[in-house]
């Protein structure tokens, strides 16, 4: 993601394309979209990665995080019709030179959250990914299943706070 | 400005992760989050589980010419500029500038009646965002909810049975919340509030606030 964001390396991005871009495809599909829909916008979202490369910051974000909100704000653009209000940037905007070890530290607490997510019993995941893939909000996840999400999400809350400990 | 010291639940944070949240409810949170970076770093750990979740999706084939489409389309476009680093002026943070067209002074009030003025901002409709204008020390009409509310100051204070919110501080109040908000004394008190449902108000007062409210 560096080399791309760095120096617009082509092979570089055909390596994240090869990885996200099929992904990205299924996450839409999850979210309701048909398959030639998901094509589209998955082809567009890493048509935006690309254009947004030189503002990615590797201290706050990982890049699957990173593809994650591209492809959340494309959904919630093209599907559901709405503005999506983003917070303000903060002053300081995307180092131009990220702190390795800031960027090190939030790769290796990303990774604990998504093996935290792998361990999650089925069904329990399956709630938050489908929270994720915008099928459904917190609360009509709950009314579906029986099963409050706060429950769910204090089995990955460790996670969470450590990683909200490093982002601040 | 001061601490903030009441701030957006969890379970906000992860709508807006998710980008479920209604557009009306998303722009009190992206205000707030301008405004805190406490909230921002929840937030952001929020959309690292959204990257955990994307990480693990089951990959879907593309189209056999996908890799060349997309390059195509990025020889058609032009990078994003980056966004300048802007001092803010005025007293809106940027997300909610761009829905009012300006700072406050761009601000399209109506009155509500008593120096009550109210400025409804356009959404997509799943939720109704509003300006209020509560001059110092008068009182917000008695009401309780349908449905949430959720009120984030942006100058002044008020005061209700949850405690005392000054700027940048965010209400989170359901069905069973009724609540009277009184602006405190010496500074005029300027929110942003969400309503995802109409307010029902008591007494005699509601009959009339109402219409008015278009609530
Ligand atoms: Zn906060």
């Amino acid at each position: 993601m560096l080399a791309l964001r760095d120096r617009q390396d082509k092979a570089a991005f055909a390596a994240l394309f090869r990885h996200f871009a099929p992904r990205v495809k299924a996450f839409l599909m999850k979210g309701g979209a048909s398959a030639a829909q998901a094509e589209d916008h998955a082809q567009e979202v890493m048509a935006t990665l690309w254009h947004k490369a030189h503002l990615y910051d590797p201290t706050r974000a990982s890049v699957a995080t990173w593809v994650f909100t591209i492809a959340r704000n494309r959904r919630i653009d093209a599907i559901r019709r709405a503005r999506r209000p983003e917070p303000e940037d903060l002053p300081w905007g995307p180092e131009p030179e990220p702190d390795q070890a800031d960027a090190l530290v939030l790769a290796q607490e990303s990774n604990r959250l998504t093996e935290a997510l792998a361990q999650l019993p089925p069904k329990q995941r399956e709630l938050v990914e489908r929270a994720y893939w915008g099928d459904l909000t917190h609360s009509e996840l709950a009314v579906e299943t029986g099963l409050p999400l706060g429950t769910i999400k204090s089995r990955i809350r460790l996670a969470l706070d450590r990683l909200r400990h490093e982002l601040r | 400005m001061t601490e903030i010291t009441h701030h957006l639940t969890d379970d906000l944070l992860m709508d807006y992760a998710t980008g479920t949240l209604p557009e009306g409810f998303a722009l009190v949170v992206a205000t707030h989050v301008s405004l805190c970076d406490d909230c921002r770093a929840r937030l952001a750990a929020y959309e690292a589980l959204g990257g955990s979740v994307l990480e693990r999706a089951e990959a879907v084939a593309l189209e056999d010419r996908a890799f060349e489409a997309t390059m195509a389309r990025i020889a058609g476009l032009s990078p994003a500029p980056r966004p300048a680093a802007r001092p803010r002026h005025g007293l809106f943070p940027a997300p909610l500038q761009d829905y009012v067209g300006g700072d406050l002074a761009a601000v399209r009030w109506r009155p509500l009646g008593l120096g009550v003025r109210q400025a409804v901002l356009p959404t997509d409709g799943s939720a109704k965002v509003r300006l209020l204008y509560i001059p110092a020390g008068a009182a917000v009409p008695d009401h309780g909810h349908r449905g949430r509310e959720l009120t984030l100051v942006l100058q002044g204070a008020f005061r209700d049975d949850e405690g005392r919110f000054g700027p940048g501080d965010v209400e989170v109040a359901d069905e069973e919340l009724e609540h009277t908000p009184v602006a405190e004394a010496g500074q005029d008190c300027i929110c942003l509030a969400a309503t995802d449902a109409l307010l029902k108000f008591r007494g005699i007062m509601p009959r009339l606030a109402q219409p008015f409210f278009r609530i």
